[in-house]
């Protein structure tokens, strides 16, 4: 009997087969689509303003004025548009998405009843958690991506092309700028798996897909506002958002890695924090939806 | 509903295939009986003791459970809405922890056991849950996905299989959005059957079907019964439990109040004497005068309770009063009689 011979036997590759699935049923999902799109269109906003600001008169932005970081050059060179875009989004609109992607994670499928199912199957609960995280960090990695292209190719259509100028001032190879403008990407893309993180356990503490998204994005928000406080200057250093404009360090020559590190450790913290709880919370829970 | 065929009650329910459930457990023994150990209850593919759930707000959903589902059996699990039915479901699929007594399925404690025990489940559990952007072919897809014992080189056939199964092969293309209630229902029992199973948990598995697709779903149901998957089917319609069990068990407020053979339950309550007449005030009085009891007329038909009399002298004591007799006859006690002289009460359909 054919059951007989693969009902007992669990590959040790299907974990790779949820992980699939789960990654096919999210961005399969209209609202990942529209979140995607949204993130592509800030970098062709950006691009179409400085180039309708400088238009004409071709001055070469000069030094001062204020503006995210980057935003005078792009004018000189297209390549910068890819870091404006990162730096413009990086606060707001790429934590947003992830937090909307990952507060659904569980609580979507609970509202829906498919958890059950899933858990039926039975897909197990840790594995499960495992892979709605992954998932969850693969949405940062494909939107950060996103941005980073979304720019790219804007930056190569309205603005020359050329070496670019370190912040240091000194000059690299356009093939290194793109390198740098990778790595950039993927430390944007590993700042953000400590909202990750936080929206997966607030995902597995309720039943509504709307609450946890809401309440994800709402604490981001909070923590953005106690960063701003300089009363709170005590409480700055641990706040998962605090050195996320650090990545323009991988600009300098030689870089600077002092805050990237730090970054990189605090997103880390929260990853197993944050994780943790969610697993603690998802392994001991009662399906009631 | 209107398909509760008095044939189909007196006689025909598969009973004699299956007695009492005691068939031997031979081209089953996966490898879940086999790691099991001794069955202690006499193979019970479900066995629970003191089974409770009291949720944090103080419900007691569930009392003292002590269930045993014989296996092979069609077994009903009948109860009102609110009743603890789908708490104990949840309890035996390992979605929720039992405050105190103990749940085993197919030989093995659950929850602790659910990944070795819920590969060999099919379960629909308080209606489907689709995702409905995707097609029911993905939706099974992902399912399927979901069990690590699934072998994903036959999952598109075993897919297609089992939409074919439930008759939605033409729709397996469409966005389950679009799906109507019944065909949502057909897509979760398809699910239940991506693989063979030893145990099927259907939860009102004929909830929003038209009378045509119920009877497609009790066809199945037989059917997969007959190939010997064990059935526990929970439903709050007392109809369908006796058309397809073969065991039942009724709960109220939490506890059990009974299980057994479904024909046993029902032998328990008396059935009642029924007279078909265009006279039914005169037999009225007649069945009065020879002593039956509880007579109600409704239009054509006159029924009481059974006496203790010969019910030849009854039916000649009618003939001679000119009553014009058309039918006389005991009808056998229903599963709602005995569920009605088990709680002094009606079954509250609507509940």
């Amino acid at each position: 009997m054919s059951r007989a011979e693969t009902a007992g036997r669990v590959s040790p590759l299907w974990t790779f087969g949820l992980f699939r699935s789960e990654l096919l049923t999210t961005f399969r999902r209209w609202r990942t689509l529209a979140l995607l799109g949204v993130l592509a269109a800030v970098p062709v906003l950006v691009g179409v303003a400085v180039r309708i600001e400088t238009g004409g008169d071709g001055s070469a932005g000069g030094g001062g004025g204020g503006g995210p970081a980057f935003i005078s050059q792009i004018t000189n060179n297209g390549l910068f548009l890819v870091f404006t875009a990162l730096a413009v989004t990086l606060p707001f609109f790429l934590p947003m998405a992830v937090g909307v992607v990952a507060g659904d994670a569980v609580a979507g499928e609970a509202n829906a009843g498919t958890l059950r199912y899933l858990l039926v199957a039975p897909a197990g609960r840790s594995r499960l958690l495992l892979t709605k995280y992954a998932t969850v960090m693969a949405f940062c990695l494909v939107a950060t991506l996103v941005v980073a292209l979304s720019a790219l190719i804007t930056g190569a259509l309205l603005f020359p092309l050329g070496d670019p100028t370190t912040i240091s001032g000194t000059r690299i190879g356009f093939a290194e700028g793109l390198v740098r403008a990778l790595l950039i990407a993927l430390v944007v893309a590993l700042s953000l798996i400590g909202v990750a993180a936080l929206g997966l356990f607030v995902s597995t503490l309720t039943n509504s897909g709307i609450a946890a998204m809401a309440t994800t994005v709402g604490l981001l928000t909070t923590v953005q506002i106690l960063d701003q406080l300089p009363q709170l200057h005590a409480l700055h250093p641990y706040l998962f958002s605090h050195h996320w404009l650090s990545f323009a360090d991988l600009m300098r020559e030689p870089v600077y890695w002092d805050d990237l590190t730090k970054n990189l450790g605090l997103q880390a913290l929260y990853a197993a924090v944050f994780g943790s709880a969610a697993w603690a919370r998802f392994t001991a829970r009662d399906i009631t939806a | 509903m209107g398909e509760a065929s008095a044939t189909e009650r007196d006689g025909t329910r598969p009973d004699g295939t299956r007695p009492d459930g005691t068939r031997p457990d031979g081209p089953h023994a996966g490898p879940v009986a086999d790691a099991g150990g001794g069955d202690g209850d006499g193979g019970g593919v479900i066995v629970t003791r003191a089974l409770t759930k009291r949720y944090r707000g103080g419900q007691l959903a569930v009392d003292g459970l002590h269930l045993t589902v014989p296996a092979g059996s069609v077994f009903g699990f009948l109860g009102p809405n609110g009743s603890g039915k789908t708490t104990t479901i949840r309890m035996l699929m390992g979605l929720i922890e039992p405050t105190s007594g103990t749940a085993h399925v197919l030989g093995r404690p659950m929850p602790r056991s659910a990944r070795a025990v819920l590969p060999h489940v099919g379960a629909l559990i308080e209606g489907p849950a689709l995702y409905g952007f995707l097609s029911g072919r993905d939706n099974l897809l992902r399912y399927d996905a979901a069990d690590p014992t699934a072998d994903p080189r036959t999952r598109h056939a075993r897919v297609a299989a089992a939409l074919d199964r439930v008759g939605l092969t033409a729709a397996a293309g469409k966005k389950a959005k679009a799906y109507s209630l019944g065909m949502k229902q057909r897509l979760g029992l398809a699910a239940a059957l991506l693989r063979p199973r030893r145990l099927l948990v259907l939860d009102e598995p004929t909830n929003g079907l038209d009378p045509q697709g119920m009877r497609e779903i009790r066809t199945l149901v037989r059917e997969l019964a007959s190939d010997g998957t064990t059935v526990f089917l929970s439903s709050h319609l007392l109809d369908e439990i006796e058309q397809v069990c073969t065991h039942a068990a009724v709960m109220a407020r939490g506890r059990l109040l009974t299980q057994g053979p479904v024909a046993e339950l029902s032998a328990g309550a008396r059935g009642r004497l029924a007279v078909t007449t265009p006279d039914a005030a005169d037999a009225a009085r007649v069945l009065k005068e020879q002593g039956v009891a509880d007579v109600v007329v409704a239009e054509e038909r006159v029924s009481g309770e059974v006496p203790e009399r010969d019910l030849a002298e009854v039916n000649a004591a009618l003939v001679a009063a000119g009553v014009r007799v058309r039918g006389f006859g005991v009808e056998r006690a229903s599963l709602e009689d005995a569920f009605v002289a088990l709680t002094g009460e009606g079954f509250d359909v609507a509940g």
